[in-house]
């Protein structure tokens, strides 16, 4: 029966703190799927967990259905690349890339190795040292280290963190490529919401070592289940039905919106609101804007504006298609947005209400 | 798997070092079958053992502060200043350490008896004369471990207060002491206990007037035959070498979890603002380290005839009183060296790998930390105390060894196993446990991680441990002296015979067989940190 890794009600404990809690989740064969969570959300803890590399306090691991509790981390055939690479310094780029074919012929590990590194753009770097390796170069071999032993699943933990912006998103790339082409299933963790979205057939969304949501990307963004996932994907802002209707979107029938970065846009026609501040950009000008009834926005425009512009009021509106509506009661997390509700600011404030 | 790598050493230390030892204290405190504080009573009411105690403790106390005082300028040059040669000075620098006891007594004795070059100092059999020597040994393993730390700060800090208004005297007062810190109150702590249980070098410099515990122990056992006395010296000796330990140990740990915080080497060219310190080096590496050995070499040539070989070719007989010729006590010295150095790097590669590892649980950790504590104990427990312990207890079933050849390898890789593992650890320590990791997740299983990560990195680190072993045991004399039999000397031993002896053959093939045994263990030891990863500091 092929139905690739399970995790069942997985919990993961370091002394009293509890890192994972409870999460279900599976991968099934070829898919990739994304654990998504601000640093501290138990995603890499997770990852550790069905590696076999942390015990699990409760739950189960399995690939399947077989139950891989008791499998120690070599034999359970699921590879890991690490955030640094963890190239072994002692040896070159071939014997890392072949540290996991032992056991095969010579001449049937180098053309695995040659195969590999091809595939990852590094022909012919295989007899150098991999202490002479740039970053890039060095998660390259990582990679194909890692796929030799053509693994059943492939645990990527943060991959690109450690590298600069241009080289990350050449190194997804690769990624992405190169997943597709083996078709190894994939669970990938990550901070970074673009990479999630890029590379993933589903993302999980991981807080405080919980699961809140599981989708693939587009559902994820247009049907976030609450304020936190909405938040977390970059939804900053909130907005009651009264203050919907006051930037140009009526009758919303319930829920409160939840403004996505391009939700709120300048309209000539809109209603003007006052300008916070002014932020250049590349390629246009970003507005700070005051909601009516509360709340800071966001609006960019295709203005090129200096520091030393000054404005005051700007004529803005909703774009429902940059919007999500949540239903009644959700509010973003302080730490993401810039609302907190009525309704749940007076059950903190007042804990006997509750 | 760690449980049995550890058992082995754990063994080894229990039969070889806590029997005797512990038999040893309770000789102190049991007479005629009865448990008596008598014979601690006695020690202790007597005054020589407080002028004893007085002197042990007032040589270490000099001996530290001086080769501290020289020693933090000396890492200052050596490790963050670049210039042509450096690497020869370190090297310079680095020999002392390594040298046996009793050709470091040797050359200073040429050089301050009343007929010595420096005679006209009057400073033989003095407590300046023992300093001296002491700073000799040490100063190495200020600089080594001051400036291994020092070598790795981090620049910018000390750029950031001189941008914030910090004079030179100033940055160095509040910014690169402070940093520092550890490393010196680690190799003060060390030096302090090499210094406390120093031997040969008091043995020989010391004369009649000057004494330690260790050297007092060696006299009430071999020359009074009071082991009861001894017995209690050796548990005072213990007393002082523990609290030093204890000291050493919880420095130590503060810097290495200083030196994580660091980034990678760095230095600059020698500017006029070093010239202090590059004068004060240069003072300490030609008087204090060149000098005695430069006039125990040039000194070894001159005989009754003028400057020949003839203390050299004297060598090859016995020089009328010996029981062996002086090139037989070398073969001895050298096969009795090969067995403990095998011993010794064995049980070390055992220990480093398990004291690597990183147990998850609070109490593993406990654990481990404690077996650390207790394997650096024979770096201080005298050499004397494992001598003396051997010769009352592996004297009689189920261990009777006393007229066995492998007495003196054992007792020599007892003393030498601190020294392998404080070498193996580091290189084995840098390894990061997200590569046992990542090897498991590629298929390896535990025996394949060893084998393939541990290994290789180890085995960079054993060049070094070798040669440490090899050249301690060498020149290994307190523990070797008690348990030497009369017909196979080792070399220090012989040495140390020659000298006893009145007439100047005998002190001129004393010389010649130090400056042999000199530049055997100089050889080994440069050969070492050839082969050896740079830079591992045992400390």
């Amino acid at each position: 029966m092929v139905t690739g890794l399970a995790i069942r009600d997985a919990v993961v404990r370091y002394g009293p703190t509890v890192a994972v809690d409870g999460v279900s989740l599976d991968v099934a064969p070829g898919e990739v799927v994304a654990l998504l969570g601000a640093s501290g959300s138990g995603k890499s803890s997770l990852l550790r967990a069905v590696a076999g590399l942390e015990p699990l306090a409760a739950g189960t691991v399995s690939w399947d259905g077989v139950d891989l509790t008791a499998v120690p981390v070599h034999r359970r055939g699921f590879a890991m690349m690490f955030q640094d690479g963890q190239l072994f310094p002692h040896l070159c780029v071939a014997a890392n890339v072949g540290y996991a074919l032992a056991g095969r012929e010579r001449a049937d590990r180098d053309r695995r190795v040659g195969e590999l590194l091809e595939l990852v753009g590094l022909a012919g770097y295989g007899p150098r040292p991999v202490t002479a390796l740039s970053g890039g170069q060095a998660q390259r071999v990582a990679l194909a280290r890692s796929l030799a032993a053509s693994p059943r699943l492939l645990m990527l933990d943060e991959p690109l963190s450690a590298l600069d912006t241009g080289l990350r998103e050449h190194l997804l790339g690769v990624l992405d490529a190169t997943l597709q082409a083996t078709g190894t299933p994939a669970l990938y963790v990550t901070h970074d919401q673009d990479e999630a979205f890029a590379i993933a057939d589903r993302v999980a969304v991981l807080a405080g070592g919980r699961l809140l949501q599981v989708d693939d990307p587009a559902t994820l963004w247009r049907h976030p289940v609450d304020a936190e996932v909405a938040g977390f994907l970059g939804y900053r802002l909130t907005l009651d039905a009264a203050q919907a209707a006051s930037l140009g979107w009526q009758g919303i029938p319930s829920g409160v919106v939840a403004v996505g970065p391009e939700g709120l846009v300048a309209d000539p026609g809109g209603t003007e609101v006052p300008v916070l501040g002014i932020q250049p950009r590349r390629g246009g000008t970003e507005f700070s804007v005051t909601i009516p009834g509360g709340g800071i926005g966001r609006v960019r425009t295709r203005e090129l504006l200096t520091h030393a512009d000054r404005r005051t009021r700007l004529a803005v509106r909703l774009d429902p298609a940059g919007c999500v509506v949540l239903p009644t009661g959700s509010a973003l997390d302080r730490a993401h947005g810039d609302v907190v509700t009525p309704e749940s600011y007076d059950v903190r404030a007042n804990p006997v209400a509750g | 798997m760690w449980v049995l790598a550890a058992a082995l050493p754990v063994a080894f230390l229990a039969v070889f070092f806590a029997w005797p030892v512990s038999a040893l204290v309770v000789r102190g405190f049991v007479e005629d079958g009865v448990f008596t504080l008598d014979g601690i009573r006695e020690v202790l009411a007597a005054p020589r053992t407080w002028r004893i105690v007085g002197q042990t403790l007032g040589q270490a106390v000099a001996g530290t502060v001086m080769a501290v005082l020289l020693g933090v300028p000396g890492a200052h040059l050596l490790y963050r200043r670049r210039f042509p040669g450096r690497r020869l000075l370190r090297a310079v620098v680095s020999i002392p350490f390594v040298l046996p006891t009793v050709v470091v007594g040797v050359a200073f004795q040429s050089l301050l008896a009343t007929h010595g070059p420096l005679g006209f100092l009057g400073l033989e059999e003095s407590f300046a004369a023992i300093i001296a020597a002491l700073v000799f040994f040490n100063y190495s393993v200020v600089v080594r471990t001051v400036g291994a730390l020092w070598s790795r700060l981090d620049p910018r800090a000390e750029d950031a207060a001189r941008t914030l208004g910090a004079g030179r005297v100033r940055v160095l007062a509040t910014v690169t002491l402070p940093a520092l810190a550890p490393a010196i109150a680690s190799a003060a702590a060390l030096v302090f206990l090499f210094c406390a249980s120093a031997f040969g070098v008091v043995l020989v410099l010391g004369g009649a007037s000057y004494g330690t515990i260790e050297t007092e122990i060696w006299y009430q056992t071999t020359q009074l035959l009071d082991l009861q006395a001894a017995a209690a010296l050796s548990i005072l000796q213990l007393v002082v070498v523990s609290a030093t330990l204890i000291v050493a140990g919880a420095t130590r740990a503060r810097q290495e979890r200083a030196l994580r915080l660091s980034g990678n080497p760095s230095d600059a060219p020698l500017s006029r603002a070093d010239t202090a310190s590059a004068v004060l080096t240069a003072v300490v590496v030609l008087g204090l380290l060149v000098t005695p050995m430069a006039s125990l070499v040039w000194r070894s040539f001159q005989t009754a005839t003028g400057v020949g070989l003839g203390n050299y070719l004297a060598l090859s007989g016995t020089g009328g009183q010996l029981t062996v010729s002086v090139w037989q006590s070398l073969a001895n010295s050298l096969a009795t060296a090969a067995v403990a150095t095998a011993i010794a790097v064995f049980l070390g590669l055992l220990l480093s790998y398990v004291l690597s590892r990183r147990p998850v649980s609070a109490q593993g950790r406990r654990r481990l930390r404690t077996l650390d504590a207790v394997f650096m104990l024979p770096l201080g427990v005298s050499a004397v105390t494992v001598g003396f312990g051997f010769l009352i207890t592996l004297n009689r079933p189920p261990f009777d060894l006393r007229s066995s050849w492998a007495l003196i390898p054992i007792a020599q890789a007892m003393v030498a196993l601190p020294l392998v593992v404080r070498t193996l650890l580091p290189t084995l320590r840098a390894i990061d446990p997200r590569l046992h990791e990542a090897a498991a997740t590629l298929g390896a299983g535990p025996g394949r991680i060893v084998r393939t990560i541990d290994l290789p990195f180890a085995l960079r680190g054993l060049g070094l441990a070798l040669g440490f072993a090899f050249a301690t045991s060498l020149g290994e004399f307190g523990a070797t002296s008690f348990l030497a039999r009369p017909d196979r000397p080792t070399l220090p031993v012989v040495i140390f015979r020659l000298i006893g002896r009145p007439g100047a053959e005998n002190f001129g093939m004393a010389m010649a067989a130090s400056v042999v045994l000199a530049v055997l263990t100089a050889t080994v030891m440069g050969l070492a940190e050839w082969i050896g990863p740079k830079e591992v500091n045992p400390w």
